[in-house]
């Protein structure tokens, strides 16, 4: 008998950019993780995916509702985009009732509540990110403020990225599925799984070493550490430098740019200019010793 | 006379309502309403130019590379540099825009378009060897079949084995349009919202590695479209030929050009490109385009009508949700005054009326498999042919830049950001035309506005009441089924709308 664990994904103030780097996972690929058993005798039933689905209008709203009753407690909701809350929240609404528009505040208050866990897919849903950016038009905010202010307890899972990698979503999906919800300890203060966001992208990146020595890039294409052009490698969580992107092809610092800090709760607006060093930021540990030596002399 | 109402239309990037009034089994008026407001151009102001790119990739994770690319080339012009980007890196934006465009048009025909035309119940019937059909076919029989049920019923057409096929084709294309994004990977980093693109050129350098790798996930990806995709859409017209008759729209092209082909014209709109500027009509007959005649009106939009009417360079993003008469999140741009449809339709049919000999060979040829005259350009089969045809022209072209760069030069210019200046960057993203206006102050971006493809296709009604592209494609059809409207979605779906990118 395969366990059917029911999935909707729900599409707030979002640039569909979640979606498509889940589009983008390799190992399993889309396919594995839509048609076949994700693990055996598992199997993941997409229920709702505004982009994916085959039906339209009122029958896929009637889909989303029959599962909030339904599988009660048993489905996971994934979210991607923030929630828009200013006036009334009308800035982002999908589907109808009774002819009136219904709000994603009001889609992700109803099935956040019987949902199993609900995970908060890109830092505009985790975080806020580019749609909360100043000056925040639509008063976006992330999954958690809105759920704590609708007294709304349920597993929450940070997943951010500007889009995240897929296997940060594969990988934490995969997680509850083998081992069950993560603990406390699994997760950062950002609740963001440690197993992916764990280490700074400075501890790991290969240009390392020329931090270190001080060899810096002065211009796109120099070799060197990309700080003084503005990377937020020493203040970011993820693992980019060792997972690398699109099915181990390239990363950002590998092709010379920058790192923007896309992971963090400050992304956007405290990671820009993005092209402009660091400054006021107290690199951990990292870099120190050199730093200071070079001042004394 | 009846309403159909289709909210959420799924299967296109964004939140969009479409409304339609039904009166003796034929649409009478149409309504398209943009559904999520973000203000990005609002979130632009007072930014660093530089970091454009940066946020302007974030209006769409589905075209990111396109609004890149535009944001550098306005930046490149705000900062006098227009004319001055080493071969190198004007090649490798137009690998790296090509590649994205290439397998983003095949991501639209077989995930987004085909679930439309192609039944995936068939292959419970299947029994031959295929690993991917019998999953498939073991995925049917546990009877969970999300997300591919419900659906509308009652007009699938292909005979059992060539859905078979095309669901085949369906998880083939996954696999392609994961290739796509590896080759702008190579180039730009990671996608979507890549990084190599940036004002003064690219970050990235041409290494021989960078280049042969690029060079083979591109001949997959051209064997796909040759032999699999252009094929694909051959068949699905041939099988559907009511749909070469409906949905035409406002039969005005207008195409902004795109793939630069020299780099020192500093005006873009004299530039050398692959695809050629202009305007065209039902005649197929070429025309100019003067971007200076192009506005955006408010009247039905959830704006403050203070600006309307104005050019871009003017524009203002004034939201006031509830405004009497309004009903989307979308502008609605238009030019001299008329209504204009984007897109690979107009690209080709641009290039096709100023005699590109490719691309008229190619729409030639089809049109002849199809037994179809040129005006059946103008309906939902001939979107999807000309999306197939740019997919070709495109990936054709890749092939042939990727061997004019020289390792070892520049792909970079420097610069100073100057206390003021204006710039524009215009090209074609997948969806069309693509334009982003940008003001410096003090150094700072004091305003920007982007006029996205689906602003023009599925723009609301405008200060004279005429409807936006999609609305006038969708009126007049007759609907055979008010419960299963394929005929509404499926022409929705022919113009590969996005709403992020609309609205933004």
């Amino acid at each position: 008998m395969v366990k059917e664990i029911p999935l909707v994904w729900l599409a707030a103030s979002a640039c569909t950019g979640c979606s498509v780097s889940l589009l983008n996972s390799a190992s399993p690929t889309i396919k594995n993780i839509l048609i076949d058993q994700v693990l055996p005798g598992v199997h993941i039933n997409l229920r709702f995916h505004p982009t994916i689905m085959a039906g339209s209008g009122e029958q896929v709203i009637q889909v989303l509702e029959d599962t909030a009753k339904e599988k009660k407690g048993n489905y996971v909701l994934a979210v991607d985009g923030a929630i828009p809350t200013a006036n009334n929240a009308v800035y982002c609404v999908m589907g109808e009732r009774n002819g009136q528009p219904v709000t994603i505040e009001t889609r992700l208050e109803e099935l956040a509540r019987d949902a199993l866990a609900i995970l908060a897919v890109g830092t505009c849903a985790a975080f806020g990110g580019i749609s909360a950016a100043a000056p925040n038009p639509s008063s976006a905010q992330p999954v958690r403020t809105v759920l704590e202010a609708k007294s709304i307890s349920k597993p929450l899972i940070n997943i951010p990225g500007c889009p995240p990698h897929p296997d940060w979503f594969v990988g934490t999906v995969a997680g509850i599925l083998l081992n069950g919800l993560p603990k406390a300890e699994d997760l950062d203060d950002n609740l963001r799984p440690l197993a992916f966001y764990g280490k700074l992208i400075h501890e790991n990146c290969p240009r390392r070493a020329y931090f270190d020595e001080g060899k810096f890039a002065k211009k796109p294409g120099d070799e060197g550490c990309l700080y003084e052009l503005g990377c937020k490698g020493p203040i970011t969580y993820a693992d980019c430098p060792l997972r690398r992107w699109n099915n181990g092809t390239n990363w950002v610092i590998g092709t010379g740019a920058p790192c923007n800090g896309c992971t963090q709760p400050e992304f956007p607006d405290l990671m820009s200019p993005f092209y402009e060093k660091l400054v006021d930021v107290e690199l951990p540990v990292i870099g120190a010793y050199w730093l200071t030596d070079k001042e004394e002399k | 006379m009846s309403k159909i109402v289709i909210d959420p239309m799924t299967r296109i990037e964004g939140h969009l309502k479409i409304e339609t009034v039904v009166e003796d089994g034929v649409v009478k008026e149409a309504r398209s309403s943009g559904n999520l407001f973000r203000g990005i151009e609002l979130i632009l102001r007072g930014r660093d130019p530089r970091d454009a790119q940066v946020i302007t990739q974030r209006i769409c994770g589905v075209c990111p590379q396109s609004h890149g690319v535009a944001a550098a080339l306005s930046v490149d012009s705000a900062l006098g540099i227009g004319g001055k980007i080493p071969p190198n890196a004007r090649i490798i934006r137009n690998l790296i825009q090509g590649a994205h465009v290439a397998q983003d048009h095949v991501l639209h025909f077989y995930h987004l378009a085909a679930l439309d035309y192609v039944d995936i119940t068939d292959v419970a019937k299947y029994e031959g060897k295929n690993s991917g059909l019998n999953s498939v076919k073991d995925f049917i029989s546990c009877g969970e079949l999300g997300p591919f049920v419900p659906r509308y019923e009652g007009d699938y057409r292909l005979p059992p084995e060539v859905n078979q096929q095309a669901v085949a084709h369906y998880i083939e294309a996954l696999e392609i349009r994961r290739i796509g994004h590896e080759m702008v990977s190579i180039f730009s980093g990671k996608i979507p919202h890549s990084v190599g693109i940036v004002p003064g050129g690219v970050t990235t350098t041409p290494t021989v590695d960078k280049i042969i790798s690029f060079l083979w996930k591109l001949r997959r990806l051209q064997d796909f479209i040759d032999n699999t995709y252009i094929p694909d859409v051959l068949a699905v017209a041939g099988a559907y030929p009511d749909y070469c008759e409906i949905g035409a729209g406002c039969k005005n092209l207008l195409s902004y050009g795109a793939y630069d082909l020299e780099g020192e014209e500093p005006d873009l709109t004299l530039r050398k490109r692959l695809y050629v500027q202009g305007v065209t009509s039902a005649d197929l007959k070429p025309g100019k385009l003067d971007i200076t005649k192009i506005i955006e009106n408010l009247k039905h939009s959830w704006y403050q009508n203070s600006s309307t009417g104005r050019h871009p360079t003017q524009g203002e993003t004034k939201p006031e949700y509830g405004k009497e008469g309004a009903y989307s999140w979308v502008k609605s741009p238009r030019y001299e005054g008329k209504v204009y449809e984007v897109g690979p339709l107009a690209r080709v049919a641009v290039s096709y009326a100023n005699g590109d000999p490719v691309i008229k060979n190619l729409v030639d040829s089809a049109l002849a498999q199809l037994k179809a005259p040129p005006s059946a350009l103008f309906s939902v089969m001939g979107r999807h042919l000309a999306r197939a045809i740019c997919a070709k022209v495109i990936a054709d072209n890749l092939e042939k830049w990727l061997l004019e760069l020289k390792v070892g030069e520049p792909t970079f210019v420097e610069y100073t950001i100057p206390e003021e200046g204006r710039g524009v960057g215009l090209t074609e993203a997948a969806r069309g035309a693509l334009g982003h206006w940008i003001e410096i102050k003090e150094q700072k971006i004091a305003n920007y506005q982007c006029v996205v493809p689906t602003t023009w296709n599925a723009s609301p009604k405008d200060d004279n009441g005429n409807p936006g592209p999609i609305e006038q494609a969708i009126t007049g059809t007759k609907i055979r089924d008010k419960s299963n409207p394929f005929e509404i979605v499926r022409i929705v779906r022919s113009f590969d709308p996005c709403l992020a990118c609309a609205i933004h």
